[in-house]
């Protein structure tokens, strides 16, 4: 059938199983939203910024494993859509990003909304496409598909000129797609996996460290059987959380420089490191000469890239974490399994570091703390919400008080640390579970740089519970200048009567506001505000304004020499 | 640190050679020289690129070129044997110089005089990066007025083959 190529791009988008499209419409992409107009297939999801739709799309792809897809044209349209798309790069999101670009006889030109968008996001996508051939643009957008959601998955560019949409040729959907120089899958290595369940039998203090990929390659099944089989301790980068679950004994919490004491000392001791879709980050390694200092390391990643990256490793596994485990456990299973006696003085050794109680915080002073806002929430919730995070203090304490017991709940940019990512990113997550209770968790400063999305959350309908931790501070940079630059606190201060009131601003959306001030209204705030179900209800909570987070490894110390209080 | 000279075929596409290019900025490793043209398959581009690292570095910049969607394949040549070649020619003044003393550079190093005028010559040599350092190094106390390098191209000897 004969259609135009802004028609095959929302029928390719249909027949590929896309449900939504976040976007903000410009002139070059004027044809692709007459086509969608023309449908009822694909349905859009108009943001109030181009940031707002890439974070949306990737707050869905992240709480739902589909990818996200978004819709931008020429020039603002795409330089406003960098950071999510650096965002969603960052932390291995599955992304498909259309751009508009101007008329192929004016590309290079200077017109009007014209930027180099393939050059300008080249260091930040998986891959990225310039369409200049109509006849090309189902394949294009099929390999786009392909390489943003196999092997590591990421976001990939696909530019579309003006008059490619508006010419027409025969369309058919495209199942598959070969591409030559892309590997879409890795074999488990057989020998290696053998190797690494020795490793493990002979081990005397093993440690699972796990990461996101075990979110992305939805292995958490088998990471929790071979743990619970193996008698391992799990630590979770940030990004890992949820993939291990958090009320689980075996699990010793968050490791890196907000992470838990037990997870930090056990890192620091162990013999054994078994590092699982995670990428060895400087925010988790510490200083990188004092990593893991008696440890052998056995890496298990989907991308070789990642592997001896920053840490050279001693057995590295390249393939998909859930086959890789399925592999171990099977193994393990065969040669009978590790004895259960093997690991006592281990976890001997991990309950001593667990008496630290390195979570327990001062709740007095008659102040909100943050971190009693998240237990609450997470009692609340019955830990049943996604939790999806802004950038700062809040995130850590997000990460460190509420527990996660199921993947994809915790949503949070844990790569970039792009501000204004909370807001978007849950109404993509709302979108993916229209049923399920969506909560950001956000700062003063956070939710400041994607407020105009309350505008979004109206039209949709979408009862996100916005959590707002006011303390009237840039947070997370106030606690180092207190920390490392002697309390200057520079260009941090959010003063009271400079900041929009924020119960008002809510209510101007449309939404119910709510302020809270006294630690003793929190609970009850928190349930009236989850008995909303229909409605998004803004929660400004105002806290402890020189909170710190805790505990803490100083920068160019070792994971064994943390802050504690 | 040590010298490879690192080959690779690529999509003859508009941008593969920004993507290389782009992804030795980004991760601040170095390209001494960089060589690329069409090869028989009209789909396939060569490159050749020299560049320095320790052994992790190379091993990363293996595998992060290998992870670029448009390489096709690559291979490290300086793990076997190989064959590498670069072309240099060098335009010298003439004036007030003893031929003689230019013929026996020339010459000795085997190159060859390629262009003459009343002022100038150009001396050509094909060799590899030692024999090339080696004639320009003779010719320095010679007028100078322009070296022309066309980087590295190279091989691995034998029926060892980088195709696809």
């Amino acid at each position: 059938m004969e259609l135009t190529g802004a028609e095959i791009i929302t029928r390719f988008l249909k027949d590929e199983g896309v449900e939504y499209v976040f976007g903000y419409p410009g002139g070059a992409v004027l044809h692709i939203y007459d086509a969608l107009y023309r449908q009822s297939d694909v349905k859009h999801v108009l943001t109030r910024h181009e940031q707002g739709a890439v974070h949306a799309a990737d707050g869905y792809a992240r709480s739902n494993g589909k990818p996200g897809v978004v819709l931008v044209t020429s020039g603002p349209g795409a330089t406003n859509a960098v950071t999510g798309i650096a965002t969603a790069y960052m932390d291995s999101i599955p992304m498909v990003v259309i751009t508009g670009q101007v008329p192929t006889p004016l590309i290079g030109n200077d017109a009007f909304q014209e930027v180099d968008t393939v050059g300008i996001t080249r260091s930040c996508v998986k891959h990225n496409f310039l369409v200049t051939d109509i006849n090309s643009l189902v394949c294009t957008l099929k390999k786009a598909f392909t390489i943003a959601t196999t092997g590591r998955p990421g976001p990939v560019v696909v530019d579309v000129p003006k008059d490619v949409t508006g010419f027409s040729t025969n369309y058919s959907y495209l199942e598959s797609v070969e591409i030559r120089s892309y590997t879409q899958r890795y074999d488990p290595p057989a020998e290696q996996i053998k190797a690494a369940v020795e490793m493990v039998m002979e081990s005397e203090r093993p440690i699972l460290y796990t990461g996101g990929g075990v979110i992305l390659g939805n292995a958490s099944i088998e990471l929790t059987e071979f743990a619970r089989m193996a008698r391992i301790p799990v630590t979770n980068t940030s990004m890992g959380l949820g993939g291990y679950p958090a009320t689980d004994p075996q699990f010793v919490g968050m490791l890196g420089m907000h992470g838990n004491y037990e997870a930090n000392m056990a890192m620091h001791n162990t013999d054994l490191l078994i590092a699982v879709g995670a990428r060895f980050d400087d925010r988790v390694t510490g200083n990188i000469e004092k990593f893991c200092p008696q440890a052998r390391i056995i890496h298990i990643d989907v991308d070789p890239s990642s592997i001896s990256k920053n840490v050279q490793v001693d057995l590295p596994i390249v393939g998909c974490v859930k086959e890789v485990l399925a592999d171990m456990i099977n193994l393990l299973q065969q040669s009978g399994g590790v004895d259960r006696e093997r690991f006592n003085r281990w976890w001997s050794d991990i309950e001593e570091w667990r008496t630290e109680d390195c979570l327990s915080y001062d709740n007095g002073g008659g102040v909100i703390h943050p971190q009693y806002v998240l237990q609450q929430l997470y009692e609340v919730t019955h830990g049943d919400a996604y939790v999806v995070s802004d950038v700062g203090q809040h995130q850590m304490f997000a990460a460190q008080y509420y527990k996660f017991d199921q993947p994809r709940r915790w949503i949070n940019s844990g790569g970039l640390g792009t501000m204004g990512f909370g807001l978007p990113a849950a109404m993509g997550a709302q979108f993916a579970h229209p049923d399920a209770t969506v909560c950001t968790v956000t700062g003063d400063g956070s939710i400041q740089m994607n407020i105009q999305e309350l505008a979004t959350c109206k039209q949709f309908g979408l009862p996100i519970k916005v959590i707002n931790l006011n303390n009237g501070y840039l947070g997370m940079v106030r606690q180092w200048q207190e920390f490392f630059y002697e309390r200057r606190y520079s260009e941090v201060t959010l003063q009271a009567q400079d900041q929009p009131n924020f119960v008002k601003l809510a209510e101007s959306y449309g939404h119910v506001g709510m302020q809270i001030v006294n630690p003793d209204d929190v609970r009850p705030a928190l349930e009236e505000a989850m008995a909303m179900k229909e409605r998004l209800v803004f929660m400004d909570f105002v806290t402890n304004p020189e909170e710190n987070v805790y505990p803490m490894v100083p920068a160019g110390a070792g994971l064994n020499e943390m802050i504690l209080v | 640190m040590s010298r490879h000279i690192i080959s690779i075929l690529l999509e003859n596409e508009a941008g593969a050679l920004s993507r290389v290019a782009g992804l030795f900025s980004a991760r601040g490793y170095n390209i001494e020289m960089l060589t690329v043209a069409p090869t028989h398959d009209a789909t396939l581009s060569r490159m050749t690129l020299v560049t320095s690292g320790t052994e992790a570095i190379i091993e990363q910049i293996n595998k992060q070129l290998n992870k670029l969607v448009d390489v096709v394949t690559l291979v490290d040549l300086t793990e076997g044997q190989h064959i590498e070649r670069e072309l240099v020619m060098i335009k010298i003044s003439t004036e007030g110089l003893d031929c003689d003393q230019v013929h026996s550079i020339v010459t000795g190093h085997g190159a060859d005089v390629v262009d003459e005028s009343e002022e100038t010559c150009v001396v050509e040599l094909l060799g590899n990066s030692q024999k090339i350092d080696a004639l320009i190094a003779s010719m320095e106390p010679l007028s100078i007025k322009e070296v022309v390098r066309s980087g590295v191209s190279g091989i691995k000897r034998g029926a060892d083959f980088l195709t696809i």
